[in-house]
């Protein structure tokens, strides 16, 4: 049901920044899906038992499916002196190394206490790469609460990854942003059929698979998020290909569109090859839009995903969007998602939790989007709600899932209908 | 630095969210960066509440650090104030904010509220998640709890009950109600359910039941002293250990201790001629030492295993652990590294483990039958209906909860007997189970998902392997100097997945110690007649 474009998008509304209490997941958690899909990778993270806990409650079963992530919890003797830190820290990373020798890449992820202690683990990073080398390479990158929030932590990974990558004036497209592995194939597929190669990952699923980056190298982010990371690509020579971002059939169009034609890509060749795929991503969506038109919806912020996916619900699903929260607002990389969001919703940027609640009791929409922390406490007050998580644990990217990412928003409100069909009658 | 994959216990603050959760009309302000919110969810989803925790984070950022972070705090003090009007409020720093050195009591102080702000000094570095809670309950008494006049009837107030507590619901109301039979009234139930303003009156109750010496034994020992209160020191769990709380109680209220028991099923559960194949099954115990202890009487004295191995994490309560486990012939176990609780597990090869949503991974791993018994557990544990441990009920509770995985005795024999039926084939496990049992050497691994599973999911997707620490399994020490003749090894085969593993250590062992190197069928039957019992 794709409208066509808004005479105003959301480009240049006023954002309505509030500074408070915030009810989101530090960037620590990016490690859950991060080291799924780097298989050769390990994320230790420096940090005390609550950024241990956090972990653990997060991944929650994936303690046990072969986790390639752990916590090197600070100790009272590790605060006392810095050295001593250091040294302890080598040790540990020397038998980690050694009982798992199948690791090739190592990130050292810094959390809020050895932020605030100071900790240098990029210099930490450079010593033990030159202790491991060449089995292992080292990084560092921060995932504490107090510099990232929950995807960001992904961003300040791959960002950290870039000026590492070698010097390549190939003239290559590289594919921005961890997918799972299934949607990954489906767009390198697309992309082949298109006659667009070679095409990279980043991240790699393996070490020995990274990419070369230079001047003639240009980049499709598949996710909002990656501000640091394009910032750094940049910073590398390699040119940004600008698009909405790939959820529902619209944005998948849209986002290979502009790739397609950075490539040359010819109209009929762009048609034979999405023809197929976009008329099944909008048979699946239309499935879900009967349940979901005219229903409205409220982000509160999480994933930095929300205007993407607002603009998929507002435009494909017929939904009314009122208010649009997100963590941060990056325009120059939601321009495109921006511009077809219809003027209308509040847009906001950060949060003071208690007054979003105001807000959203106060306007009661017919589905809320947040985090687990709120989402029973909202179902409980009679509010419909979506836990936010779940649309980045999920794979909701391009054609194929389209369908299956409305499927998450329309779920709840079919299942308040059938828990209350008999009140109904 | 110690590396960590898997923690039993959550950090000290996290201890204090479950004292305040489980309050009422009582508001925690905690200096804590963005991102430590993550700690609601564990109220809000593993225990399903269906109200936000009465928890307001400062979530304080890099860009605020160089600033005033002291200001920050006092304004969520101040907001949380206007907005929740609590009776009183704790005050407190996260593991972070220990490191910038505010000094949340003397703030908090210094804007002069009109209601008790208690300061907390809960050591991250050092302390884990129940020290977190009995402290902090502790603190909470010592502040509001004042000198008043005993309760005309005899009462008493229950303490240690918390939010996200194992059973800690079920529990109180079947305290309350064994109580309420003998004529005892509770005065006072804290944290779980208490306001501000009931902590106050506690000292009005004749005496303190502590229900959970991890999260309430420093307020009982307080209240003893301060209000010459005594406690009760049996945790009533099991039939016996119900039966010698109440003796207990009435040697303190001079009440009697016969009270109603017939919906009490245990004792006849177990003494029934279909529970006769529950006898000397061996059995491996750990979790928090109080359940683990009580677990461990239950299980020799009332249900006739045998108790091979057991141990706790929270090292607060070592000493009685020890003493325990002696009376057992046995040396606990207290670590808090699952990978050394595994390995004790896999040498000990126990037909039954009792222990917490670790010590499941860990047996499901190992192919060994499991049942929860102790905190940390997850939302599966914590049950839409009645689910005591404590007491009468509890007991039934526990007799079917420990039984159900086990492979029930007409079965056990049938697959002795027939083992080589292809329904009753390794991989199947007991019948009423669907079948997932796993064989010794799980190397089969599963393909975890291309992603991960998500947060707070049901029952997880069975995913097991190696672990970060080149898992031990498979590789146990003596095989590798013992050979297994094939035709041995075809024997042993044919002994049920669920005594093979002992078979198989018992006769390496006996080989070992002959000095063979190699293990035939005679070696084979020769160590079954020597372990024979
Ligand atoms: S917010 Fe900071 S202290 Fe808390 S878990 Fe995340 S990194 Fe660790
Ligand atoms: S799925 Fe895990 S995280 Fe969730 S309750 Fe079960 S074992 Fe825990």
């Amino acid at each position: 049901m794709n409208a066509p474009a808004p005479v105003k998008g959301c480009r240049d509304v006023p954002v309505l920044k509030q500074r408070g209490q915030r009810e989101v997941f530090c960037g620590l958690t990016g490690i859950i899906w991060l080291h799924r899909k780097m298989q050769d990778a390990f994320f230790l993270v420096v940090g005390s038992r609550t950024c241990a806990h956090l972990l653990q409650s997060a991944a929650g079963v994936m303690i046990f499916a072969e986790p390639r992530f752990g916590t090197a919890i600070l100790e009272e003797k590790d605060l006392a002196g810095l050295a001593d830190a250091n040294t302890e820290l080598d040790r540990e990373v020397a038998r980690l190394l050694s009982r798992r020798p199948d690791i090739r890449q190592l990130f050292l992820v810094g959390s809020c206490p050895s932020e605030v202690i100071k900790l240098d683990l990029a210099r930490a990073a450079e010593r033990l790469s030159a202790m491991h080398a060449p089995a292992v390479r080292v990084y560092n990158y921060s995932g504490s609460g107090i510099e990232t929030t929950f995807t960001q932590g992904e961003d300040a990974c791959l960002a950290a990854m870039v000026p590492a990558l070698p010097v390549t004036d190939a003239r290559e497209l590289l594919l921005v942003g961890a997918l799972p592995d299934v949607v990954e194939d489906q767009a390198l597929a697309l992309l082949a059929a298109m006659g667009i190669g070679p095409v990279r990952c980043l991240p790699a699923r393996r070490a020995a698979a990274l990419t070369g980056v230079g001047p003639n190298t240009v980049f499709a982010l598949t996710q909002p998020f990656l501000g640091d990371t394009h910032a750094a690509l940049v910073r590398r020579g390699a040119t940004h290909i600008a698009a909405p971002f790939p959820f529902g059939e619209e944005g998948t169009t849209l986002w290979l569109r502009a790739v397609a034609d950075a490539f040359g890509v010819s109209d009929a060749v762009f048609e034979a090859v999405t023809a197929a795929p976009r008329a099944r991503a909008r048979r699946a969506v239309a499935a879900h839009a009967a349940t979901l038109t005219g229903k409205s919806v409220f982000f509160f912020p999480d994933s930095q995903m929300e205007p993407c996916l607002a603009r998929f619900l507002t435009r494909e699903c017929g939904m009314t969007a009122l208010e649009v929260g997100t963590p941060y607002l990056h325009t120059g990389l939601l321009g495109p998602d921006l511009d077809l969001l219809a003027e209308g919703p509040v847009i906001s940027e950060g949060q003071d939790v208690d007054l979003q609640l105001d807000r959203v009791r106060s306007l009661r929409p017919d589905l809320t989007v947040c985090g687990l922390g709120l989402a029973n406490p909202l179902e409980a007050e009679g509010l419909t709600t979506k836990w936010a998580i779940e649309l980045v644990f999920t794979p909701v990217h391009f054609y194929e899932q389209a369908g299956d990412l409305a499927g998450l928003f329309s779920r709840p409100l079919r299942r308040k209908a059938l828990l209350h069909r008999e009140a109904a009658e | 630095m110690k590396l960590t994959l898997w923690t039993y216990e959550g950090p000290t603050h996290v201890g204090a969210m479950r004292v305040a959760t489980g309050m009422q009309g009582l508001h925690y302000v905690l200096h804590a960066p963005q991102g430590d919110t993550y700690a609601d969810l564990l109220f809000t989803m593993i225990e399903r509440r269906n109200a936000r925790p009465p928890v307001t984070y400062t979530t304080f950022q890099a860009r605020d650090l160089g600033g005033d972070t002291a200001n920050l705090f006092k304004d969520a003090c101040r907001e949380a104030y206007a907005r929740f009007q609590p009776e009183a409020m704790i005050v407190g720093a996260s593991c972070t904010a220990e490191l910038i050195q505010d000094d949340p009591g003397g703030l908090a102080e210094a804007i002069g509220l009109p209601i008790p702000v208690i300061a907390l000094d809960l050591p991250s570095y050092q302390r884990k998640e129940n020290f977190g809670a009995d402290e902090t309950f502790f603190q909470i008494c010592r502040a509001l709890a004042k000198p008043v006049a005993r309760t005309a009837a005899i009462s008493c107030n229950l303490l240690g009950a918390t939010g996200l507590g194992f059973r800690h619901r079920d529990d109180v109301a079947e305290i309350t109600t064994l109580l309420g039979q003998m004529g005892v009234a509770v005065n006072v139930c804290a944290p779980m359910g208490a306001r501000p303003s009931d902590i106050a009156r506690m000292g009005a109750a004749h005496f303190n039941v502590l229900l959970y010496p991890e999260t309430g034994e420093a307020a009982a020992r307080w209240c003893e002293k301060t209000h010459g209160q005594p406690y009760t020191r049996t945790i009533p769990i099991g039939v016996q250990a119900t039966r010698d709380f109440l003796a207990e109680v009435a040697g303190l209220t001079g009440l009697s201790p016969r009270i109603d028991e017939t919906r009490l099923r245990q004792p006849w559960w177990s003494a029934s001629v279909d529970s006769t194949y529950l006898t000397g099954k061996r059995v491996f115990l750990f979790g928090d030492a109080t359940h683990v202890m009580a677990a461990a009487r239950i299980a020799r004295d009332e249900i006739g295993f045998d108790v091979v191995g057991m141990g706790c994490y929270n090292r607060e309560q070592a000493r009685p652990m020890r003493t325990a486990a002696k009376s057992y012939g046995l040396e606990a176990l207290i670590t808090d590294d699952y990978l050394e609780v595994e390995d004790a597990i896999a040498a000990l090869a126990p037909e039954l483990i009792l222990g917490t949503q670790m010590e499941r991974h860990i047996a499901k791993r190992l192919g060994i039958p499991c049942a929860v018994i102790s905190a940390p557990v997850h939302v599966q544990d914590f049950p839409a209906r009645y689910s005591p441990q404590m007491g009468f009920e509890g007991a039934n509770v526990i007799f079917d909860t420990w039984i159900h995985p086990l492979v029930m005795g007409l079965e056990e024999h049938l697959l002795t007997m027939f083992r080589e039926d292809f329904e009753f084939h390794d991989a199947a496990g007991a019948s009423h189970h669907g079948g997932h049992a796993q064989a010794l050497a799980p190397q089969e691994v599963a393909q975890p998902a291309p992603l991960p599973e998500p947060l707070v999911a049901a029952e997880p997707a069975e995913a097991s392997g190696g672990d970060i620490f080149a898992s031990k399994n498979g590789q146990e020490a003596p095989s590798a100097e013992v050979i297994w003749l094939s035709e041995a090894e075809r024997e042993l085969r044919k002994i049920p997945f669920f005594v093979r593993g002992k078979a198989k250590r018992n006769t390496e062992k006996f080989a070992a110690d002959k000095g063979l190197t190699r293990i035939s069928i005679d070696t084979l039957y020769e160590a079954k007649a020597h372990y024979a019992r």
